[in-house]
C-alpha cells in the first residue's frame, strides 16, 4: 500500500459524512401526507404526520443529535427500576461482557494449550469443537434460561459460550504451530516441560492467542446486545428494545452509535495488547 | 436538667422531681411508667373492640358512668352483646393484623394498558399503603415473563388470563400449579388493520391475511380465531396467525410484514397515532366484558407467604377499583405513561383509558368503556378459555373444566378482598356469557364446543 496523505483521507471522510447526513436529512423530511384534516379534535389526538394522512417519518439528523446530546449530558441518572441513564445501561452490558469473556479466557487458554500440545487430545476433542462452534450463541439462550434459572447469569453464559471458541481454537493453533527448531533447541538445552511451555511456547503463541481474544471480544459485544433484547431488564440491548417499544428511533440511533464506539474501544484495547506481545522472527 | 441543657427552654426537663414526692427526676419517671402489659395480643384486640363499641354506644363519659352505675357491669356487657355481635367483631378484628412474611417484592409486567392496576399501584402508592415495598419490572415478552415467574425471579406477575391455566395444565411449559387471584382489565383490545385495507372491512374478505397476536395462550388469539371462524374462515388454513410481542406489532404493520393484529393497547392507538393503521373493531364489540390480562402468582407463593399474598391482593383489588373509576382515568394515564412504566406519549395512553379516541379513519369515537377494570375472576370465563384451548387443539383429551377453573381462578379470595375494601362482589362464580351473539353456558362446555363447525377436535 502506498503511503497516503492523512489530511486527504480526513477530508474525504468528512465529505462522505456530510453527504450521508445530507441524504438522511432529505429522506427523513418526506412522509407527511397532503390530505387536509378538517377536524381539529382528531388532529390533536394523532401525531403530526398522521393528521395529514401520512406516517410518522424517520427522525432527522438534528433530532438524533439532540437526543444524543441529552443522553451524553446526563448519562447516569436513575429514576426507578425501568428508567436509568444510558451510561448505566452501557456499564451493565460491559460488566456482563467482561464477566463472560474472563470466564471463557480462563477456560479456553489452558485448554487450548493442552489441545495444541497433545495431538491425541486434539483429535479426540476436535469433533465436539467443530459441532459446537457454529451454533449461534443465542440458540443457547432458552436452554440456559431453563437450566440456570436466572436471566442475568444466562446472558453471561451466552457471552461465555460465544467467546470461548475463537480463543480455544486460536490458542490450540498457535501452540501447535510453534516452530520445531525452537522446541528442539529447548530440548537440547534440557528444559523441562513446564519451562518449555512458559518460556518458549507461550511467547511464541502469544500473538495468535491475542488475536483469538480480539475476535472473541468482538463477538461478545455483538451478542450481548441481542441477548439483552431477549431477556430484558438492564443493559444497552434492553435500552434499544425499550426504545423500539416506544418507536423512538432517535434513541435507537443514539444507542447504535454508542454501541459502535464502545465496540471500537474494546477492539483497540486488545489490538494494543496484541502489538505488545508481537515479535519479529 | 443536666448542666449542658438549655436553662432558658420552658419545655426542657425540670431541675428536680416535678411533683416533689420523689428524690430525683429518674425516680419520678420510673414511678410514672406503666406496668408492662401481658403480650396476649388476642385479649388486647378483644378489649380494643369492646372499648370502641362502648364508646360508640354511650357517646360521653358521663353517660357511660351513669349507665354502668345504674345496671352494673355484667348486665351492661350482656345488654350490649345482645344488641351488637361483639364476638363476631372481636373475631373479625383478630384476623386483621396479619404478619407480612416478605415485604420486598418483585412484580413483572408487560408495558401495555392492560397492566394499568399493577403498574399504577406503584407510583400512586397502593402497594405502600398495604405495607409492601414492590418493585415493578418491565419485561420483554410473555414467554420471558412466564419463565421468570416460574424461576422465582418475580414474586408475582402480570399474565394473560389463559396463561395460569396453561401453566397449571402444563401446556407449553412444565406443569406447575399457578393461580389467578384477580383479573386486571376487561375489554380494551382491538383489531387494527393496515391503512391499505380500509375498503376490506368484512372478515370474509380476509383470506390470506397475516395477523399478529401477543401470545399463543391469549384471549387475543382465541377472540381472533373466534371472529374469523364466525365469518367462515378457518384460522389455521385461511389466514396466518403469528405470536408477536405487542411492542413489535406496530413496527411490523408499518413494515408490511402483517396485515393486522388483534393486540393490546396502547399499540392499537399507537398505530393510529403514527398513521400506520386504523382500528377496525374493538374487542368489546365481540364479547362485552371479556377478561384479558391478569394478576398471577404461583400456588407455592400463596402457601409460603399467606400474609404477603393477602396484602398484595388487596393492593391490586384496590388499585383496580381506582382505575375503574372514569373520573380517575386521566390521572392514571399521566402516572403510567412515563419511561419508567409504559414509555408512551401521554395522549396515546389517555385516549385508551378515557375512550375518546381517533380511530384512524378520520373520526373521533367516544366509547367510555373501551377498557374497564374488574378484578372478579369468573369461573365461567376460565371454562370458556378452556373450551377454546380445546377447540384449537392446545389441550387434548377430557378435562374437568369446573375443577381446573376453581383451582386457578381464586374467586373466593377476590370476593373476600373486595368485601373488605367495601366493594360488592357478585354472589355466584359462574354466569352465561354472550360472545358475538352466541350464548355460552358454563354448565355445558362440551355441548358448546360441539356447536362450532370449525374446530380441531
Amino acid at each position: 500500500m502506498r503511503a497516503t496523505r492523512p489530511a486527504a483521507s480526513l477530508a474525504l471522510a468528512c465529505l462522505l459524512f456530510a453527504l450521508f447526513v445530507g441524504a438522511w436529512q432529505l429522506s427523513s423530511s418526506t412522509g407527511f401526507g397532503t390530505a387536509e384534516v378538517a377536524d381539529p379534535e382528531y388532529a390533536a389526538l394523532v401525531g403530526a404526520a398522521a393528521a395529514t394522512g401520512g406516517q410518522t417519518p424517520f427522525p432527522s439528523p438534528f433530532e438524533v443529535a439532540a437526543r444524543l446530546w441529552q443522553h451524553l449530558t446526563d448519562p447516569f441518572y436513575v429514576r426507578g427500576t425501568n428508567d436509568q441513564g444510558i451510561g448505566i445501561q452501557l456499564a451493565y452490558s460491559l460488566a456482563r461482557v467482561l464477566a463472560g469473556f474472563t470466564l471463557a479466557a480462563l477456560l479456553a487458554i489452558p485448554l487450548g494449550f493442552l489441545i495444541g500440545m497433545s495431538p491425541l487430545l486434539y483429535g479426540a476433542l476436535n469433533p465436539f469443537i467443530q459441532v459446537l462452534r457454529p451454533i449461534s450463541p443465542l440458540a443457547w439462550m432458552p436452554l440456559a434460561l431453563y437450566t440456570i434459572r436466572d436471566s442475568s447469569i444466562s446472558s453471561i453464559f451466552v457471552i461465555f459460550i460465544c467467546s470461548v471458541w475463537p480463543m480455544l481454537l486460536n490458542t490450540a493453533f498457535g501452540v501447535a504451530t510453534v516452530r520445531r527448531e525452537w522446541l528442539n533447541v529447548a530440548r537440547t538445552l534440557e528444559c523441562g516441560a513446564l519451562r518449555t511451555a512458559f518460556r518458549v511456547i507461550l511467547p511464541a503463541a502469544a500473538p495468535t492467542i491475542m488475536t483469538g481474544m480480539r475476535i472473541s471480544i468482538g463477538i461478545a459485544w455483538l451478542v450481548i446486545v441481542a441477548a439483552e433484547m431477549l431477556v430484558g431488564g438492564t443493559g444497552i440491548g434492553y435500552f434499544v428494545w425499550n426504545q423500539w417499544n416506544n418507536l423512538s428511533l432517535a434513541d435507537i440511533v443514539t444507542a447504535i452509535l454508542l454501541i459502535g464506539v464502545i465496540g471500537m474501544v474494546l477492539d483497540q484495547i486488545l489490538a494494543m495488547a496484541t502489538r505488545a506481545v508481537a515479535y519479529q522472527e | 436538667m443536666g448542666v449542658f441543657d438549655d436553662p432558658f427552654d420552658p419545655t426542657g426537663r425540670p431541675w428536680s422531681c416535678p411533683c416533689g414526692r420523689h428524690a430525683s427526676v429518674a425516680e419520678h419517671e420510673a414511678a410514672l411508667t406503666c406496668e408492662p402489659v401481658a403480650a396476649d395480643v388476642d385479649a388486647l384486640t378483644a378489649r380494643t373492640v369492646e372499648t370502641a363499641v362502648a364508646r360508640a354506644v354511650f357517646g360521653t363519659e358521663t353517660r357511660r358512668r351513669a349507665f354502668l352505675g345504674l345496671v352494673g357491669e355484667a348486665t351492661a356487657a350482656a345488654a350490649l352483646a345482645a344488641a351488637f355481635p361483639l364476638a363476631a367483631a372481636r373475631e373479625a378484628f383478630a384476623q386483621a393484623p396479619r404478619r407480612i412474611e416478605k415485604r420486598d417484592l418483585k412484580v413483572g409486567f408487560i408495558p401495555i394498558t392492560c397492566a394499568t392496576p399493577i403498574i399504577m399501584a406503584h407510583p400512586m402508592g397502593f402497594y405502600a399503603k398495604h405495607g409492601l415495598n414492590v418493585e415493578v419490572i418491565r419485561t420483554a415478552g410473555w414467554a420471558v415473563i412466564r419463565d421468570r415467574a416460574i424461576n422465582r425471579e418475580y414474586d408475582a406477575a402480570h399474565m394473560l388470563s389463559p396463561m395460569p391455566l396453561a401453566i397449571t395444565l402444563g401446556v407449553g411449559s412444565a406443569p406447575i400449579p399457578w393461580t389467578m387471584p384477580a383479573v386486571e382489565n376487561i375489554n380494551g383490545q382491538a383489531i387494527t388493520l393496515a391503512n391499505k385495507h380500509r375498503e376490506r372491512r368484512d372478515p370474509k374478505d380476509w383470506r390470506g391475511f397475516r395477523f399478529a397476536v401477543p401470545f399463543d395462550f391469549s384471549i387475543h388469539n382465541y377472540l381472533l380465531r373466534y371472529y374469523v371462524a364466525e365469518a367462515g374462515l378457518d384460522p389455521d388454513r385461511d389466514i396466518q396467525i403469528r405470536a408477536v410481542p405487542p411492542p413489535e406489532m406496530v413496527a411490523n404493520l408499518r413494515a408490511d410484514n402483517i396485515d393486522g393484529f388483534l393486540g393490546p393497547d396502547p399499540f392499537n392507538q399507537r398505530a393510529v397515532f403514527d398513521g400506520v393503521g386504523f382500528i377496525h373493531i374493538l374487542t368489546k364489540e365481540l364479547w362485552d366484558g371479556h377478561p384479558c390480562c391478569a394478576f398471577a402468582v404461583s400456588r407455592e407463593f400463596i402457601t409460603q407467604n399467606p400474609g404477603t399474598y393477602h396484602a398484595l391482593l388487596r393492593a391490586i383489588v384496590e388499585a383496580t377499583a381506582y382505575s375503574s373509576n372514569p373520573a380517575n382515568r386521566r390521572e392514571v394515564a399521566a402516572a403510567i405513561a412515563p419511561q419508567n412504566y409504559l414509555n408512551q406519549p401521554v395522549t396515546v395512553v389517555e385516549q385508551v383509558l378515557t375512550g375518546t379516541f381517533a380511530d384512524g379513519l378520520g373520526r373521533v369515537q367516544r366509547v367510555p368503556n373501551r377498557i374497564d377494570f374488574d378484578p372478579f375472576p369468573w369461573h365461567s370465563m376460565a371454562i370458556w378459555i378452556l373450551t377454546q384451548m380445546k377447540r384449537w387443539g392446545q389441550i387434548r383429551g377430557d378435562i374437568d373444566y369446573a375443577q381446573v377453573a376453581e383451582q386457578v381462578f381464586l374467586a373466593t379470595d377476590t370476593a373476600e378482598a373486595m368485601r373488605e375494601l367495601g366493594l360488592s362482589p357478585p354472589a355466584g362464580t359462574k354466569r352465561t356469557h354472550v360472545i358475538m351473539g352466541r350464548t355460552f353456558d358454563p354448565a355445558d362446555p362440551e355441548g358448546y364446543l360441539a356447536s362450532f363447525a370449525i374446530r380441531r377436535v
